[in-house]
């Protein structure tokens, strides 16, 4: 059960601003996909190891070698705000 | 009163020397006008796929072996949610319970874990300009978003500010001979926070710590952490409790000033990264990364001290790497292990000019009193020019220490007469007066007299 404070917490670190509907329905909404991953502990799993990942593969590297960035004018055309050449956002410290 | 003594940890974020970014071909930026080193990687745009840069997995290796570190045999990435604008993605791709390297040490500190991450960019604070009234703005460069880095983590077994600062600079020196990073502090390629917290001298459990953040310099280092340990024992002895706090010092000031909560900000709800698969350590990438690893300076000081050098001389060769490798081929053939590493010590620049064998034989001349200490230079000047035999040189340009000591004899008795003042105040006392009767001598033999021998003379024929 995720229940309101939790929701409220999660929401802070995401610095998300929400209404008390929106806290009520996050509430449910969590505690039903928690409710799944619990499922699966009434399966039998001992003898099966833990993992991380879905396929069994290793080692996907890339050899250190450089190729072209962005051009800058498309890179902050998906900013909200430009400025100096650079993303321009609320001040954090604010 | 209670003393208390300050237990330290450390942990330093090495940027890593690679051309290309984590976990994109991106190339890093030094400098470059912001936001031309990015792409949809490490910009976090939805869809974009990280890949492992192999050569940061090597350099991790390396740093492992470096610091006698346990290397995994199969490692993975996690995500660190947290929630800022320096990272566009809302979580730091890093590593957390399966990192690349667990344990170790490097010289009197223990290590904890040295693990693989990304960078963060670059925020810009700018004050209030008129745009939206009150507010105040950053702005952001992704250039430095995804250079890769390497975290390393000590066991809290450091005891002071000075040996913080000392082993830093043992740790930087070694990470700039595996040439795996540039490690400037001024530049932020080497980075340092230290947890600190105190307690009675004798006990063995831990007070509460706070960790003091990104200091820059060496001297800060060493400040921060005084200032820090001071504070602390100010508040224990004042019946206070320390709370666990995010630090910063400011060097300026002296001032330490609390950053944020510590508690919510190390919620970080860490989650195996799905984007990565798991990296499984093969041979050749230990065999690679081992071929790539020098002697480092821990280990070359330890042997030229076992070979007879000061412990001083002996780090200080050490940590000059190429120095050092000439000294490496002097030594066989040097008389004296010490005074040869002095006179490499001593001559650097010159020294690294003339065959390293014959600096050995310089310095063995001069221990033989064939030669004086202040030739050396001379000799030196022209094995750099023209090379040659040592010996040879000194014979044919006439600069070999007078071994007659009836020549020497006759050249102080006619320094004293003519300095007649000078020997009148030895007689009575003033023994700085001999610097004029040295000199004369010097003079007269062009520095081949040595200068013990000259005292002694000046005293017999004074009747000292
Ligand atoms: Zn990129």
């Amino acid at each position: 059960m995720i229940d309101r404070e939790q929701v409220l917490h999660v929401a802070r670190l995401a610095r998300l601003e929400l209404s008390d509907a929106e806290v009520e329905r996050m509430s449910g909404e969590l505690t039903g996909i928690l409710g799944h991953i619990e499922k699966i502990g009434e399966l039998d799993l001992d003898g099966v190891c833990p993992t991380s990942h879905v396929v069994e593969v290793t080692n996907k590297l890339r050899a250190d070698e450089p190729r072209p960035s962005w051009p800058r004018e498309k890179i902050l055309g998906a900013a909200p705000a430009v400025r100096d050449d650079g993303f321009e956002v609320p001040s954090p410290q604010a | 009163m209670t003393s208390f003594e300050p237990v330290i940890g450390l942990e330093i974020h090495v940027q890593l020397d690679t051309a290309t970014k984590m976990f994109c071909s991106c190339a890093l930026s030094f400098g470059e006008p912001p936001n031309t080193r990015c792409c949809p990687v490490c910009l976090g745009l939805p869809g974009a796929l990280p890949v492992v840069n192999a050569k940061a997995i090597e350099y991790g290796l390396m740093i492992g072996m470096a610091l006698e570190s346990e290397l995994a045999d199969r490692s993975i990435f996690h995500r660190k949610n947290y929630f800022y604008p320096d990272n566009p993605k809302a979580y730091q791709i890093s590593q957390y319970d399966e990192p690349l390297c667990r344990g170790g040490r490097l010289g009197d500190v223990r290590i904890h874990r040295v693990h693989l991450e990304e960078d963060a960019a670059k925020l810009i604070h700018v004050g209030e300009t008129g745009r939206i009234h009150g507010s105040d703005t950053s702005i952001v460069d992704f250039n430095r978003c995804g250079t890769p880095l390497v975290e390393i983590v000590t066991e809290p077994d450091v005891k002071s500010a000075e040996q913080a600062r000392e082993w830093l600079q043992l740790l930087r020196e070694t990470l700039r001979q595996l040439e795996v990073s540039d490690v400037d502090m001024s530049q932020g390629s080497l980075r340092c926070d230290a947890n600190i917290s105190i307690r009675p001298v004798g006990e063995t459990g831990f007070g509460t710590k706070t960790e003091l953040k990104n200091m820059n310099s060496f001297a800060f280092i060493e400040r921060g952490i005084k200032a820090e340990v001071i504070r602390q024992t100010e508040i224990v002895r004042g019946g206070g409790d320390v709370i666990q706090e995010t630090l910063h010092f400011d060097p300026r000031t002296e001032r330490i000033t609390s950053l944020r909560s510590k508690e919510e900000a190390h919620d970080y709800r860490y989650f195996p990264e799905p984007d990565l698969v798991p990296i499984r350590i093969a041979p050749e990438m230990l065999d690679t990364a081992r071929a790539a690893v020098p002697e480092l300076p821990a280990a070359r000081a330890a042997r030229y001290e076992a070979a007879g050098v000061s412990a001083d001389n002996a780090k200080d060769l050490a940590f000059r790497a190429e120095l050092a490798a000439r000294f490496d081929d002097a030594l066989p053939v040097a008389d004296s292990a010490q005074a040869t590493a002095a006179l490499f010590l001593n001559q650097g620049e010159l020294a690294a000019e003339v065959e390293p064998e014959s600096v050995a034989t310089v310095s063995n001349l001069v221990g033989a009193k064939a030669l004086t200490p202040g030739n050396v230079r001379a000799v030196l000047e022209i094995l750099a020019e023209r090379g040659g035999d040592p010996a040879d040189v000194v014979a044919s340009e006439g600069l070999g220490a007078i071994a007659d000591d009836g020549q020497l004899e006759g050249i102080v008795e006619d320094a004293l007469a003519a300095n007649a003042d000078a020997a009148e105040k030895i007689r009575g006392g003033n023994m700085k007066a001999i610097g004029a009767i040295i000199g004369h001598v010097m003079r007269e033999t062009k520095g081949r007299a040595d200068g013990g021998e000259v005292t002694r003379l000046v005293r017999a024929k004074l009747g000292l």
